[in-house]
């Protein structure tokens, strides 16, 4: 009998929800198998079979919030006949043994048209202070936190998002509506963005690059590149060196605040933002500064493909000091990124568009993008990151610029 | 040999304090001055009424309702004697259950009138004039209430009689009339009137039922029409004349003055109320006082102004009903236990058992008002439920009341079948602090009289469904 419990996920998360069982109990299952989904503010990660055998009880549901190292279920030995006697048998999900919250003492039953109201508003009953018997909390605690939660908007930051009341729809239009609960990740990207715009004094300048010069580069070596590297020369490597020179110049940019203390920071870990069907994840490619054009296209690519199969690591996704998102594959022109706090910028790539642009006088046909920069004003002023920007643009028009160190 | 508890009297109040003491591992004895343990309620009240309400309704039911419903069984006959018998059978188990209990419990009991000689003694004369002086640490006071009488006028028990002679009277009377029309008047009138007396209600008041809500009250008082009652209301019972064969009854105005009318009655029932019995029991000799009605104050523990003497019950203030009074005589024990007694007087059931039935808890419309609370009304009549349809008992209708703001309950009023028995379902919610939406939102067996209490609940938001 093997126990199956929540691994370490990493620094400062400790817990996880069950996102979804793979298997179900009287299941046969070989070692590493992967049996639960687990879903944390930061990645999903899959739980593996800590043993070969049969899946016994299962002892956090799908939903269920679990700590880390809580017993998620136990794997019973012996895989050929086992599979039809377990099944015969209910699985008794009640009866196992560790509830995975540490609540001291089961709260009495929400009355049901409090139960109905939690639902309805999403406000925590466990939240609002009963006045009913033994401090139960009746519907009358309910109406009157939810006014109140309504009166005030963004009352705490950490409910800032729950306790936002809706309006009901006309029944008509409800019932065509879909309610589905946000998963810990959407509820995190949530948080963290909103938290990004309350704290810093965040704004955005543009600038223009012309891209000619680095697709001709690219089109020159594209297959040498791949021969040697066995990676695709992308745009990405360009513009993660481009802004490792002008994070170097501008060392603002790359730096956060901590209270009343600024930490500069000399060591350049680009997060590149990568959209995956479940969300946002932004994974970090380290130490930008010593590593080749080549191997951060190939950390890219990797972590591009990661994160689509949901496989990127906690650590993986921890420590940026600065953040590339690139809305261009999706074709937009033009938009605000918002920090990743607590960094201090954001640069955002768009779409290439053929435009007519003025060269020494004459109008040619340039492949442009639009470059944004999202920043902290507190911290960087705005003569700083024009000039981080116009760097970034001047390395990318003339690529020389980045092995110079110009 | 000191007890823990003395108890002075073993009627709903008393017997449950020495029990509840009992369990809590205090040495208890019980006091009681009649033959019979239970008091009032389960000797001359509660009870015995219950079991002459239970068999004249029957009887009516057999004389009206079997046919159509398909019963035939000829006329049916009112034996009386057989029924005074059946009731006290009734009693008989009752009080001889209050016995049994004691003896389980390990209460002792002594028979005879109790009296606080001093602090932490109780005396008891037994009937053969024997004295015997318990001590004991703690002493509650249950000893109830007496019929209360009226001026100029005096009960025997035979022609003039109080609920006690009204329960056992030989014969069924020609006329009867009732001074008072409140639960004792009314359920004694139902009865009498069902085994074929002819009875006159004459009250001070300008409408029946004091206390309950009015609407419930006045349409309560058309059905009772209907039945055969009659009444007479803002009048007064002067005097009656017992000289004759028949009674001579001066019913006057309640404002006074001289349209005095002299009617005829075999037998007058005085049913005007009950004062708090504290005859006997040296009071004044103890220092323990008492308010203008003659109630032994209490703080909010039960303690009499004098330490170590605690009341609970009918001489107390507080409606004079016998499940408060076993409401306080647990808590009261608690209290002396250490523990946190409570008594919640905000939910407290009342209940007529006439037919239809009336039982309420919580506040009447009339006195929500008074207090300027904004609520909202949800009515369901027992003619829109299915199960009072096919028991042929349609009369009657549910009443919710709750808080505009908050959806509180705060009252629930039924007149209908068996609305004794269905208030407890209000009586929990409300001990919970549940909103009318909490009633409608539980699931209510069907068919079964207590959907109407649901459907009232839903009432309030305006969105019955079978009405």
């Amino acid at each position: 009998m093997a126990e199956i419990r929540v691994p370490t996920l990493g620094e400062s998360v400790t817990e996880a929800t069950i996102g979804k069982w793979f298997k179900k109990p009287g299941d046969a299952v070989a070692v590493d198998e992967p049996l639960v989904e687990l879903e944390t503010d930061k990645v999903t990660i899959e739980v593996p079979a800590p043993a070969a055998g049969v899946l016994g009880d299962i002892a956090a549901k799908e939903g269920d919030t679990v700590a880390v190292g809580a017993v998620l279920g136990r794997i019973k030995e012996g895989a050929g006949a086992a599979p039809a006697k377990a099944a015969a048998q209910p699985a008794p999900p009640s009866a196992a043994p560790a509830p995975p919250k540490p609540a001291a003492a089961a709260p009495a039953p929400l009355a049901p048209s409090v139960r109905k109201l939690a639902a309805e508003t999403g406000m925590d009953a466990a939240a609002v202070a009963g006045t009913g018997k033994d401090g139960r909390v009746t519907k009358g605690d309910m109406l009157a936190a939810i006014e109140r939660a309504a009166s005030q908007p963004t009352p705490v930051p950490q409910s800032a998002a729950a306790v936002q009341v809706r309006a009901p729809s006309p029944a008509d239009d409800a019932a065509r509506e879909e309610r589905v609960k946000m998963t810990r990740l959407r509820q995190t990207i949530a948080r963290r963005l909103k938290d990004a715009q309350n704290t810093a004094a965040m704004l955005t300048t543009f600038n223009e690059v012309d891209m000619g010069h680095v697709m001709a580069l690219r089109s020159q070596y594209r297959d040498l590149f791949e021969k040697k590297h066995g990676v695709k020369l992308g745009f990405m490597g360009f513009f993660v060196r481009a802004c490792v020179q002008a994070l170097k110049e501008i060392p603002a940019v790359n730096a956060e605040i901590d209270g009343t203390d600024i930490i500069y920071k000399n060591y350049y870990h680009i997060g590149i933002a990568v959209g995956t069907e479940r969300g946002l994840v932004v994974p970090v490619v380290r130490d930008c500064d010593l590593k080749s054009l080549a191997e951060i296209e190939k950390a890219i690519a990797d972590f591009g493909r990661r994160a689509r199969d949901g496989a990127l690591k906690i650590e993986e996704m921890q420590g940026g000091t600065f953040t590339i998102t690139n809305g261009g594959i999706y074709g937009s022109l033009m938009s605000t990124p918002i920090l990743n706090a607590p960094q201090s910028g954001i640069l955002g790539m768009h779409k290439i568009q053929d435009r007519p642009m003025v060269v020494t006088g004459k109008v040619e046909v340039r492949p442009m993008m639009y470059l944004a920069l999202s920043y902290d004003h507190r911290i960087v002023d705005g003569r700083e990151a024009v000039t981080f920007l116009v760097r970034v643009k001047e390395c990318l028009e003339e690529p020389a610029r980045l092995v110079l160190d110009l | 040999m000191a007890y823990d508890l003395i108890v002075i009297g073993s009627g709903p109040g008393g017997y449950v304090c020495a029990i509840r003491a009992a369990q809590l591992g205090m040495k208890t004895a019980v006091v009681e001055k009649w033959a019979t343990f239970g008091g009032t309620c389960l000797n001359v009240g509660c009870i015995p009424s219950k079991a002459m309400l239970n068999a004249s309704e029957l009887y009516e039911e057999a004389e009206h309702k079997f046919g159509e419903m398909g019963i035939k069984v000829g006329k049916p006959a009112a034996d009386l004697a057989a029924m005074l018998k059946y009731k006290e059978a009734g009693v008989d188990g009752n009080v001889k259950g209050v016995a049994y209990l004691f003896k389980k419990n390990k209460i002792e009991t002594f028979h005879g009138a109790g009296r606080i000689a001093a602090l932490g003694k109780v005396e008891v004369k037994a009937d053969d004039g024997k004295t015997e002086v318990l001590e004991t640490k703690n002493i509650v006071i249950a000893t109830g209430s007496d019929v209360a009488g009226l001026p100029g006028i005096t009960i025997d028990e035979k022609r003039v009689v109080s609920s006690t002679g009204a329960l056992d009277l030989p014969g069924v009377p020609k006329k009867l009339l009732i001074v008072g029309a409140g639960i004792i008047g009314l359920e004694l009138g139902s009865v009498w009137r069902r085994l074929g007396a002819e009875v006159l209600i004459v009250e001070f008041l300008d409408h029946i039922l004091p206390g309950i809500d009015r609407e419930v009250a006045n349409q309560f008082h058309r059905m009772l029409q209907k039945q055969g009652l009659t009444f007479k209301l803002s009048s007064k019972v002067a005097a009656v004349d017992t000289s004759g064969k028949t009674l001579k009854v001066k019913v006057e105005p309640a404002a006074g003055g001289v349209d005095a009318k002299t009617l005829e009655a075999d037998i007058v029932l005085v049913a005007i109320g009950r004062v708090p019995y504290t005859a006997g029991l040296n009071l004044e000799g103890v220092g323990v006082q008492k308010d203008n009605r003659g109630r032994i104050m209490v703080d909010t523990h039960y303690r009499s102004s004098v330490a170590g003497i605690y009341a609970i019950g009918d001489v107390i203030a507080g409606p004079m009903l016998a499940h408060k009074a076993e409401e306080e005589g647990v808590a009261v024990a608690e209290i002396l236990a250490g523990q946190a007694g409570h008594v919640n007087y905000d939910v407290i059931p009342n209940v007529v058992y006439t037919y239809p039935e009336i039982a309420s808890v919580g506040k009447t419309e009339e006195e929500l008002k008074a207090a300027n609370v904004s609520y909202n009304v949800g009515k369901f009549p027992f003619t829109a439920n299915g199960r009072a349809k096919v028991n042929l008992t349609t009369e009657g209708f549910v009443k919710i009341l709750a808080d505009a703001k908050t959806d509180r309950v705060l009252g629930v009023h039924i007149l209908g079948p068996d609305a004794g028995n269905m208030i407890g379902e209000a009586a929990i919610a409300m001990e919970f602090g549940a909103s009318s939406e909490d009633i409608a939102r539980t699931c209510h067996a069907h068919p079964t009289l207590t959907e109407a209490i649901k459907e009232a609940a839903l009432a309030v938001a305006k969105r019955a469904i079978n009405f």
